[in-house]
């Protein structure tokens, strides 16, 4: 079934959704502007504005339910912005609402938490405000109603995610970590915003109603070639390979803008734009989506190799989350199951992923900032809370049954199974890779003996960081459960992104890939046990065999756009110096060294001496006489 | 007939030249411009006399005019320039050069 018709909307609830955007950014505005002055509550509104945000979300969500399935797409104008050319408006509709209550509820628990996380730290105003803007941006993304005001959002994602990583500025790893972001994001923006070029000439329109109802009929090589654009900024803001890297340096940042990237905002927006254009640059059996499948699939196993090797507890994490992401992007190639599954799985993988990061955010906090997992061990004594809700993360991470990245994941992996057995089989041994690096992360921290620092003394973290915890763990543990059962998400996000020929299929647990998904994941943690947990882990990192290395390298991608961009770059660069230094400047100084010279010996004609010069007056009146003499007798 | 008159204004103008190029003293290099200015207004009042009209005669009374205006100020100079320097020579006063 098509997605619904786009309708104009005005007034109501859903008239007065731009709020939900205005909010946190008046929040970001008045904390950035307020200066010092704002400190001492500067965190407080920055929580409010979030929570405002939600509140705005979750009454459009429900005024957007009560009306007619068919209906559920509004579109909301707000201003003219080029004016004959884009006018500025949101759409609100069963996708964008998905993520703007993903996007402010989580966000507005890491919130919370950063008040605990970062009550020590002299910036904290300034922290909040990069968080409201982060919020603003990621909220215009997904809620705007066209190409333009979606790349606005973009840009503020990657300009908050660049403040933020890089917020510790004076450690010269998080500046270089933020520019890194920043670097590898322009080049997938770069493919967005020519993406976004040719579709205006495609379709002289960049709304969506403008593109997606649109009554011509490109070629079809057109559409490949923007969706392949499309999925080029995808990948930037994704961190789906090749465009992967910035994504483990960018755990330099504070604990919670980790979660906020890895959750709530940022990666996420890549996902969005493939499932939003899906139907028509998208759709199954294309090019384009072949090629999201393929990038899905690398990066879900670099990802969760790259997890496998990480001692760095933010590292493991973000290379579970590259691998997730992954998931994402390998369902969202397959139709409208896939967009569901792939949606779901975005909005599960929010929960329990917020909850292991803030999880990991407050062990770090517990031990003096240390992320090393061979210096923890032991933890779960010492902090109840955090370990039980990070152990359900963990459980709803490598999808034990029941929980709800069980649902989600497991919806992928049928789903891609069912159209292509190679990448499917492929997704099932990544579930595999998630069971072994998850335990390992979770044997090596809560489990074993003390390989504590001298001075850490962990203590639990305060309520404030505990609650929005344990509420992100209740999420993680019933909501996949709650939008997968019955095909409630998948009748949901319908009049958005289209319902599957013949109906919602129905869930069934016990199927090959299901099972076998199941025995991997059993198979990876009894062989993280056996490493892990049985044995003594050591302190200092064993050498390992190559795999171990290639694998602690980050699969020598960095070695890689070294050696592919970096350095050719450079002797680009270099040629260009050299000929810039003796060709042009040579030319331009040697004319101008040659005029020098020439007037240096000229100026000696000026000898200060009068009679020389009435010598030269006499001499030039005779010149003339001559002249005058010689063209009279002509 | 006038080739005489021709050619002592050349002979007075040549005089005047030489002097100006070879002599140092600012007074005398000053008497032979004034020197080679008379050459000329002999020149314009014979070619005068030889084409029968006027323009050369009303020529010379301009040259006297704006000779002794020069004469007025140069004099002026050379007065100022020997009281600083107590010297009249052109040579010395050559610090105005590369």
């Amino acid at each position: 079934m098509e997605p619904a018709k786009i309708v104009e909307h005005a007034g109501g609830v859903i008239g007065a959704s731009w709020l939900m955007i205005a909010l946190p950014l008046l929040g970001a505005a008045i904390l950035l502007l307020g200066g010092r002055r704002t400190d001492r509550w500067g965190h407080l509104l920055g929580v409010a504005m979030s929570l405002a945000s939600f509140v705005v979300a979750v009454v459009t969500f429900f005024e957007l339910i009560g009306l007619p399935g068919g209906e559920r797409r509004r579109a909301v104008g707000l201003f003219e912005f080029i004016p004959g050319l884009v006018d500025m408006g949101l759409l609100i509709d069963p996708l964008s609402i998905s993520f703007a209550l993903l996007i402010t509820g989580v966000g507005s628990l890491i919130h919370i938490y950063s008040i605990g996380y970062m009550s020590h730290d002299p910036g904290r105003r300034r922290f909040f405000s990069y968080l409201n803007l982060f919020v603003a941006a990621m909220l215009l993304l997904v809620l705007s109603h066209n190409y333009v005001g979606l790349y606005i959002g973009w840009e503020g994602v990657g300009l908050a995610s660049y403040l933020l990583i890089g917020f510790w500025q004076y450690k010269p790893s998080a500046a270089t970590a933020a520019q890194k972001a920043f670097i590898v994001n322009r080049v997938g923006d770069f493919g967005l915003a020519i993406g976004i070029f040719t579709i205006w000439t495609t379709f002289g329109s960049v709304t969506f109603q403008g593109v997606f109802e649109s009554t011509l009929k490109p070629e079809q090589g057109v559409l490949t070639a923007i969706g392949l654009l499309l999925l080029l900024g995808a990948c930037g803001k994704s961190a789906q390979v090749p465009l992967q890297s910035w994504l483990l340096d960018a755990m330099e940042g504070p604990t919670p803008v980790s979660a906020l990237i890895h959750a709530a905002t940022m990666v996420t927006a890549g996902v969005y734009l493939v499932v939003r254009s899906g139907a028509v640059f998208f759709p199954e059996g294309s090019t384009a989506a072949l090629f999201a499948a393929i990038v899905g699939t690398v990066t879900l196993l670099a990802g969760a190799i790259i997890g496998m090797a990480k001692d760095d507890i933010k590292k493991g994490l973000a290379g579970s989350t590259m691998s997730q992401i992954g998931y994402m992007m390998l369902g969202a190639a397959f139709g409208p199951v896939g967009y569901a599954f792939a949606i779901g799985h975005l909005i599960t993988h929010g929960f329990f992923k917020a909850n292991l990061f803030l999880g990991a955010g407050s062990v770090m906090h517990a031990m003096n900032d240390e992320v090393n997992m061979r210096r923890y061990g032991a933890l779960r004594k010492a902090l109840p809370v955090t370990f039980y809700t990070f152990l359900i993360g963990y459980l709803a991470i490598i999808g034990f049954p029941l929980l709800s990245g069980y649902f989600t994941k497991d919806g992928i992996i049928e789903t891609v199974i069912h159209h292509n057995e190679v990448l499917g089989w492929l997704a099932v041994l990544g579930a595999g890779l998630t069971g072994f690096y998850m335990s390992r992360m979770v044997f090596m921290t809560f489990f074993g003996e003390k390989r504590w620092a001298d001075d850490a003394h962990p203590h639990e973290s305060p309520a404030v960081m505990t609650i929005p915890l344990v509420l992100l763990s209740i999420g993680s543990i019933f909501l996949g459960g709650y939008l997968v059962l019955g095909g409630r998400f998948m009748t949901f996000l319908g009049p958005a992104v289209g319902m599957p020929e013949g109906g919602v299929p129905a869930f069934h647990p016990f199927t090959v890939p299901g099972l076998a998904t199941l025995a991997l994941v059993a198979v990876g943690a009894a062989i993280a046990w056996l490493r892990y947990g049985r044995v003594p882990v050591p302190v200092t990192a064993p050498r390992g065999s190559f795999l171990t290395t290639f694998a602690r390298r980050d699969l020598y991608g960095d070695a890689l756009n070294e050696s592919l961009f970096m350095r050719p770059g450079q002797w680009l660069t270099r040629i260009a110096v050299f000929f810039d230094n003796r060709g042009v400047d040579g030319l331009v100084n040697g004319l101008a060294a040659g005029i020098g010279g020439t007037s240096g010996r000229l100026r000696r004609v000026q000898t200060g001496f009068a009679r020389s010069y009435a010598l030269s007056i006499l001499f030039g009146a005779a010149v003339v006489a001559g002249a005058l003499l010689l063209v009279g007798n002509l | 007939m006038t080739t005489h008159y021709l050619v002592l204004s050349a002979l007075l103008f040549a005089i005047g030249a030489v002097g100006v190029l070879v002599r140092r003293n600012a007074i005398v290099i000053f008497m032979c411009v004034e020197l080679m200015l008379n050459a000329c207004n002999l020149a314009f009042v014979t070619f005068a006399r030889q084409h029968g009209n006027l323009d050369g005669q009303l020529i010379a009374f301009f040259v006297m005019v704006v000779a002794a205006a020069e004469v007025v100020v140069g004099l002026a100079i050379i007065v100022t320039i020997f009281r600083t320097r107590r010297s009249a020579s052109v040579d010395d006063a050559n610090l105005l050069k590369y």
